[in-house]
């Protein structure tokens, strides 16, 4: 194909299909968040099936402080839209401004990840661990997850934020690494969603 | 919709300052309206619970829209198709698990 | 310091195990010392162990799966000797606690380490091929997914020699596998090789569903997509909605196991019925993940030997897609036993019986297929008939038990075992068999043996029919599975009859490696080399191009005019192609595959003995060596015209060559 001499280094495999001009990496990343669906799904089902199971000890309404949960929630929040604003500066190719954005996205996403090890340590520290009931193992695991994943995606901002410094700067590369990472980040608020509806609100009924 | 996106010559869309202002305070709304059903006690536990699912859905799709940048061109009918189906197969599985061990529970008095 | 891992974790005690690793000991040493004879080892890191060729880690796949074929079948045809030998006062050679790790190995590596090492390396064989691609979508996760499986069936081998595996059968059903019924270390054996292929797995759908999604030649619609692409895809979906319920389904029940939740426990609420409802919602789709390539196999076989298109073809895609939906929502057919309800049972068993309607479709497609055809009874076709046979009685005794109450009397008998096995082998062995066979060729430019091959497939159909019908008489007499010994004199002679079968499989294993053996033997003899790159008038693209083809695969990429375009051009004499060539865009090998392996083999055995400084040296690793791999720009090169001509010129001469030995 004629296109192909052309065609930028690092873009591999985007040779050869007539009609469809997005990089493969975003679509495959996208593809892995929907596998990540799946597994957030089967997580809720386990908590459906269990979150009556208080097996004599306290249910979520004598846990759950609403007032974290919605401090955590104002958070991600305000992460989701910075990083927007972070993704905006790229396209316009405003480095300066992209590092900023993210780090103010950073701090967002670690003091959600404190407020959260917060709240389960003092559970743990009240005897209400992750071992004390079903409901319980199936909420430490739920949250958690959902923890775990905002801490990878932390890890990989700090990566991308020293990778950019260096001699990647905003190459196409770059920019489709940070196409990823938002899809991430944004598809953790939707996760999130879930959890603040179905877990916290729903259990405090 | 009523942002106008900014189409690159990759053909994603990436939104822009004000589509992200929008969706931000859909989110903000929807948010505290979830709050609110609950804390209010102003619904019994089932309207509630009901209305809880509707904001959620709602607030997902506004999340799709707005942070995700999910539409119907076709560039991201693939995007599109691949989280239905990932949609649909998560309903399946969650429906499916409750509506398995809901009936046993009933039948092997397990709870 | 070192966890639980201590010396007397090491079996010395139980003769078998000893003479097993002496045995592995031995022919490991005889292949390094080889390698190292030779000196190989440049060689073997530079261009196999770092490839991220899909040729090659479909070799690299293939070799896997068929090593752990003999150590499957080795558990096999110990049960089987056991079972024809403790009847009555005799307690057999193997005792319980060894008898159980082995029925759980024998499933978990046949499933896991074979079914789906196989499977994944057809995939990566051919489906680049077939779709006119120049590699898969990423080049790199494809050698990490090979390490991740090569890393999983690593873990459960070393279970033989050091502490011990799983007892509590191949999907390790709680309370046994909780800690409190299981506290060795067998368990956590199973769930770290299973987590981490199970990785590996899942990476490979993402991968393979992005390249037949995004990478398909010009002009390839879907409609034009050849019938083993199109399962490859049906196979990739179906990994990428049910492995991630594997991950969390074994999660929890290590979350149970290391830190004492309660999930699935006895106690403090855990619910033993949820895992089961899990873990089928898995493993469900898995058997139909491993079973749809293999349609996809005996469509091209079948098409190509009898000398046809494939009859029906777009019913062949529409069945074996609303197969993949069915098979998600059929899992409670695995429990119907469990206790839930009539309309739960009801709904499923409906469902479960519905999917016999496109599996019947496509067995008449492949009837229809042959019919007037010029049938040649090649070794794969030989596999192919064998399946259809095969496949259609174990479909039936499927939808016998899909009868809710019918299962309530047949659930954990024999007759299970021998069904399961029934749509196994018959569908899935045969299948990757009747492929490997078919596109052996493909990969290094040599015909597998015929007669050789045939003796193979003709132990196997015998053998099967043999070890696993007594199975079925078994079972309705009230044989339950698992066991491991019986008094009941009606048992002992069918179980004979059974461990005959399972020595004539043996025999035919025994050929395969003959085939084998003679086929690289006599490889340079006329007959069987493969100098046009299409030795059996072949209809998809793969056959367009040389044997082995070159590392980019296609000089020129086609383009695409309809269904089997290769086959419609050559009928009407046309060229190929005679566009102009450019230089090609190609990945670079990398050893980071080999690192991430290395290390996530380290965070698996060391979690596996509770060695946590080891585990986080492990995942420390993983993490750094993602990060470096990150940061590399130096990914990619690309080939020069030069190259490209001179091979396309090579390739040229051998095709005159084969044209005047005619």
């Amino acid at each position: 194909m004629a296109h192909e001499a052309t065609m930028s280094p690092l873009a591999h495999a985007d040779d050869h299909h007539g009609e469809h001009h997005e990089s493969p990496n975003v679509f495959g990343f996208w593809l892995y968040l929907m596998t990540d669906c799946v597994l957030f799904g089967s997580i809720f089902a386990a908590f459906a099936v269990l979150r009556n199971q208080y097996a004599g000890g306290p249910s979520g309404k004598e846990l759950f402080d609403l007032t974290n949960v919605g401090i955590e929630t104002a958070i991600l929040l305000f992460s989701s839209i910075t990083y927007g604003f972070a993704s905006l500066n790229a396209l316009a190719k405003n480095k300066t401004m992209v590092l900023l954005w993210l780090a103010v996205t950073f701090v967002l996403g670690a003091s959600f990840v404190g407020l959260e090890l917060n709240e389960f340590s003092s559970m743990i520290a009240e005897g209400n661990g992750p071992d004390r009931s079903a409901f319980l193992s199936a909420f430490f695991t739920l949250v958690g997850t959902h923890g775990l994943h905002v801490t990878c995606g932390l890890i990989w901002m700090v990566v991308l934020m020293v990778q950019m410094m260096g001699p990647q700067d905003l190459s196409e590369r770059m920019m489709n690494k940070l196409a990823c990472l938002s899809l991430f980040w944004h598809f953790l608020d939707i996760v999130w969603i879930c959890v603040f509806s179905f877990v916290y609100l729903a259990g405090v009924m | 919709m009523t942002q106008a996106p900014t189409t690159t010559m990759t053909g994603d869309s990436h939104g822009s300052y004000p589509s992200y202002l929008i969706g931000f305070v859909l989110a903000v709304v929807l948010t505290v309206a979830s709050f609110a059903a609950v804390m209010t006690h102003a619904l019994s536990p089932g309207m509630a619970l009901a209305a809880l699912t509707v904001l959620a859905v709602v607030q997902i799709v506004v999340h799709l829209v707005f942070f995700l940048h999910m539409n119907t061109s076709t560039e991201q009918s693939w995007n599109l198709m691949c989280f239905i189906f990932a949609a649909v197969s998560v309903i399946v599985i969650i429906g499916g698990t409750i509506f398995i061990m809901h009936d046993t529970a009933i039948n092997m008095m397990s709870r | 310091m070192l966890g639980k891992l201590s010396f007397s974790a090491i079996p010395l005690d139980v003769p078998i195990l000893v003479g097993t690793f002496l045995g592995v000991a031995v022919i490991g040493l005889a292949v390094l010392g080889a390698v190292t004879y030779y000196g190989k080892w440049g060689y073997l890191w530079r261009d196999w162990l770092t490839t991220v060729d899909h040729k090659r880690l479909a070799v690299m796949y293939i070799i896997l799966a068929i090593v752990m074929l003999f150590r499957g079948f080795a558990d096999a045809i110990m049960m089987r000797t056991q079972l024809a030998l403790a009847y009555k006062g005799n307690p057999g050679y193997l005792p319980p606690h060894h008898y159980d790790q082995v029925f759980s190995a024998h499933g978990t590596i046949m499933i896991f380490f074979m079914a789906m090492a196989f499977m994944t390396g057809l995939m990566n064989l051919v489906v680049p091929l077939q779709i006119g691609a120049r590699d898969v979508a990423f080049p790199f996760l494809n050698s990490l997914s090979f390490y991740m499986t090569l890393v999983g069936a690593l873990l459960i081998n070393i279970s033989l020699f050091i502490g011990e595996f799983a007892q509590c059968g191949w999907l390790v059903y709680p309370p046994l596998s909780e800690m409190q019924f299981s506290p060795g270390v067998g368990v956590d054996y199973y769930i770290w090789a299973v987590q981490i292929s199970g990785v590996g797995t899942l990476l490979t759908g993402v991968n393979f569903f992005t390249t037949i999604v995004k990478m398909r030649a010009p002009g390839m619609g879907w409609m034009q997509m050849p019938v083993f692409t199109w399962t490859a895809f049906c196979t990739t979906v179906l990994i990428m909605v049910s492995f991630p319920v594997l991950t969390v389904t074994l999660a929890l029940l290590s979350l149970d196991r290391y830190l004492g939740m309660h999930f699935f426990t006895n106690d403090a609420g855990g619910n033993v019925m949820l895992y089961l409802s899990m873990i089928w919602t898995w493993g469900h789709p898995e058997v139909y993940i491993l079973v749809i390539p293999a349609f996809g196999v005996f469509s091209e076989v079948t098409a190509t030997f009898s000398q046809k298109p494939l009859f029906g073809y777009k019913t062949m895609v529409y069945a074996t897609c609303s197969i993949m939906v069915l098979s998600f929502v059929v899992w409670v057919h695995h429990f119907f036993t469990m206790g839930a309800g009539a309309n739960v049972n009801t709904f499923f068993g409906i469902m479960t019986m519905i999917i016999a309607v496109p599996t019947g479709v496509k067995i008449f497609n492949w009837l229809f297929t042959m019919y007037k055809g010029r049938v040649e009874f090649t070794a794969p076709m030989h596999w192919t008939l064998g399946f259809m046979i095969t496949f259609s009685i174990g479909g039936m005794t499927g939808v016998m038990m899909a009868m809710p109450a019918a299962d309530w009397i047949l659930h954990n008998s024999l007759f299970l075992i021998a069904h399961f096995h029934n749509v196994i082998i018959g569908g899935v062995y045969f299948g990757y068999i009747a492929g490997m066979g078919f596109w052996f060729p493909k990969a290094f430019g040599f015909k597998l043996n015929e007669a050789w091959g045939k003796r193979a497939f003709w132990c196997w159909f015998v053998g099967f029919y043999l070890a696993f019908i007594p199975l079925y008489v078994l079972g309705l007499e009230g044989m339950t599975r698992r066991m491991n010994h019986y008094d009941n004199p009606d048992w002992y002679p069918w179980m004979l009859v059974a461990e005959v079968g399972a020595i004539v499989i043996a025999l035919g294993i025994v050929c395969q490696l003959t085939q084998l053996y003679v086929s690289i033997r006599d490889r340079n003899l006329p007959e069987n080399l493969d100098l046009t790159g299409d030795p059996w008038n072949g209809r998809t693209l793969e056959w367009s191009i040389s044997s082995p083809p070159p590392a980019y695969n296609f000089a020129v990429i086609p383009d695409i005019h309809g269904l089997d375009t290769f086959h419609t051009e050559k009928q009407l004499g046309l060229k190929a192609h005679g566009k102009p060539l450019a230089p090609i865009h190609m990945p670079k090998n990398t050893s980071a595959g080999v690192f991430i392996g290395l290390f996530s083999f380290i965070l698996g055995f060391a979690s596996i003995w509770y060695i946590w400084w080891l585990a986080a040296i492990g995942l420390i690793g993983i993490v750094a060596t993602m990060i470096l791999r990150s940061a590399n720009r130096d990914v990619d090169y690309y080939v020069p015209v030069s190259e490209i001509e001179h091979n396309e010129e090579v390739y040229s001469r051998r095709i005159a060559a084969a044209q005047a030995a005619e």
